[in-house]
């Protein structure tokens, strides 16, 4: 068996048993980003000499006892806007292109100290803002399933480095739906956990209130693995939560007799193509015969969370993005006259048109006279949306739903109706607005060979209800082959 | 009815969001921003009138820590990624005339 066939707790496993080492595994994936990377663009940065260096490091680190975990030795991507010390993070944005941050993430200091090896940095939507990956200044990223399809985004680079074997685990961020939607795109398993369940510290700031970083594996088991070493309270991030649930490892099983699963009648209605239904009613059968209870019910307000959600985001995108002004960091334009002119030109030739569209929509929304008509009903309809999921648990344990309403689009197909691309939102960005936290679980391949997922979405603080709940899927649904498997197993 | 974009309104937007637009720029920027605002609209059809707005989902309000003494970023690794520096400081153009 080739060792990118492992899951990220199989290679674990195997290097602790010395099978294996975590240098193998490191140029496993460096070879496999050589061969894969120049067609799929998932890479914005990687080092390969750096990689080597610290595998070694950790080969020692795991010899001596200083890790132990269970994903001690294993590569991992790091989407590019989580700031890594040394290591340039450009947000996939011409404004941050040289910017080098002299600092780690909270997240990237846990992976570390985990005794993971850091791969890379993974290309994405500029500043999250988008779903394609196509809006990164620095070329798009191609769908590992079928290069002339989107990976989906914003993490649609770290999607895609895992589908094809160039990863073993990611971390991506989730604003409104950037961890589930690609997952389901690419045939990943990702989650976006309770808001504050992971800290946001070095994670470049798009939508404060909405924003979250979290894991993205090739199976479920992986995912909780990862989710419990990134998840914990930190002083440097005000909005954490001090969690003492944070084993979901050993949280699993995958018992479901007791689960209330409710589906969204309206998730199934209208713009919703068949093979995403079918894969939503596969998936219920699949609970009913591990012996759950599933029911239709009414959420309600769907109709109301893509524009009350695009209030929120870019008021929040506006004010968080004021900082970057050519001053303290990042692109200045050589061509300016006096101080403003020089904040001015900077950030109009720094940041990209969807960048600039967010800017300017959040601007107004936030502007004297319009505040209270925009942003505050905006924040009353969030407030509303929370209440109707409040309902909803105290009736269910999970909302079954997709995590998108088709598979990956045509690259080129999606950045000409930004309205449209918005609505491609509508199953994902309420968890983001209500603080749930939502998983991603491969579910089956449709006829033109894409993957399709459902999403699980939970009460706050019960992502091992998810997990539990996706190691029954995946037990009725069998192996999930991702392509690079499949072109071994043809050849 | 939404708001109605106008060439003054984009104007203003230019200067808070601090951005210099084309003509055709602004042009395709207020039809974009009229046709997501009417979108937005469909928000006035949700009776709010009894609902207090919600900024943050945990009812988190002053989180404090210790009084105590702690390293701080030095003065050299912020100005590491400075586009202009001088003196240990951090170089803009002129700002008043």
């Amino acid at each position: 068996m080739d060792i990118l066939d492992l899951t990220a707790t199989e290679l674990a496993e195997k290097i602790k048993r010395k099978e294996c080492s975590a240098v193998e595994a490191a140029a496993a994936c460096i070879e496999q980003i050589g061969r894969e990377d120049k067609k799929l663009h998932a890479f914005l940065n990687v080092d390969a000499d750096a990689v080597l260096r610290r595998a070694k490091e950790v080969d020692r680190g795991i010899e001596t006892g200083i890790y132990t975990g269970p994903l001690a030795g294993v590569p991992i991507a790091v989407k590019d806007n989580i700031c890594t010390k040394g290591m340039a993070t450009t947000c996939a944005s011409k404004i941050l292109e040289n910017f080098v941050p002299f600092y780690n993430a909270e997240a990237v200091d846990r992976i570390e100290a985990a005794g993971m090896v850091l791969l890379g940095k993974t290309n994405m939507d500029e500043f999250a803002m988008g779903s394609t990956t196509e809006t990164s200044a620095f070329g798009d990223t191609k769908n590992p399933w079928d290069p002339a399809h989107v990976p989906g985004g914003s993490s649609g680079g770290s999607c895609a480095a895992v589908a094809s074997g160039e990863a073993f685990l990611a971390l991506g961020s989730d604003t409104g739906g950037s961890i589930r939607q690609p997952s389901s795109y690419c045939g990943v398993t990702g989650i976006k956990p309770t808001y504050g369940t992971v800290s946001r510290y070095g994670l470049i700031a798009y939508a404060s209130s909405l924003d979250q970083i979290g894991p993205i594996a090739k199976n479920t088991k992986d995912c909780a693995a990862l989710l419990s070493v990134l998840a914990g309270q930190d002083s440097k991030d005000s909005t954490s939560v001090k969690r003492t649930d944070t084993d979901f490892l050993s949280a699993a099983g995958d018992d479901m007799s007791e689960m209330k699963i409710g589906i969204p009648v309206e998730y199934l209605s209208d713009g919703i193509d068949d093979d995403v239904k079918e894969s939503v009613l596969k998936a219920a059968e699949w609970f009913k015969i591990l012996g759950a209870s599933v029911e239709y019910f009414d959420l309600g307000l769907t109709e109301y969370t893509i524009p009350a959600y695009y209030v929120i985001a870019s008021a929040e995108a506006s004010s968080n993005l004021e900082r970057f002004d050519g001053v303290k960091y990042g692109y200045r334009s050589s061509s300016c006259e006096g101080l403003h002119d020089m904040y001015k030109k900077s950030r109009s030739e720094g940041f990209g048109p969807e960048v600039k569209r967010r800017i300017m929509l959040g601007s107004f929304v936030l502007s004297s006279g319009y505040y209270d008509a925009y942003y505050l009903k905006a924040l009353r309809v969030r407030a509303k949306l929370k209440e109707a999921f409040d309902r909803a648990f105290s009736r269910f344990d999970i909302i079954l739903g997709p995590a998108a309403p088709t598979a990956a689009p045509r690259l080129g197909t999606s950045l000409n109706d930004p309205l449209k691309m918005y609505l491609s939102d509508i199953y994902t960005v309420s968890a983001n607005l209500a603080g749930l936290p939502g998983l991603t679980v491969p579910c089956k391949i449709n006829k033109d060979g894409l993957p399709i997922g459902v999403q699980l979405t939970g009460n706050c603080f019960a992502e091992s209800k998810l997990f539990q709940a996706a190691y029954g899927l995946e037990k009725l649904r069998g192996p999930w082959q991702l392509p690079f498997m499949r072109k071994e197993c043809m050849e | 009815m939404a708001e109605k974009i106008t060439d003054k309104t984009m104007d203003e937007i230019e200067i808070l969001a601090k951005l210099v637009l084309t003509k055709a720029e602004k042009e395709k920027a207020k039809a974009e921003m009229q046709q997501m605002l009417d979108y937005v609209d469909m928000l006035d059809r949700l009776d709010t009138e009894n609902t207090e707005p919600l900024t943050h989902i945990f009812p988190i309000s002053n989180v404090f820590r210790e009084d105590v003494e702690m390293d701080s970023t030095s003065a050299d690794e912020l100005l590491e990624n400075a586009p202009q520096k001088k003196d240990g400081m951090f170089l803009v153009p002129k700002s008043i005339g």
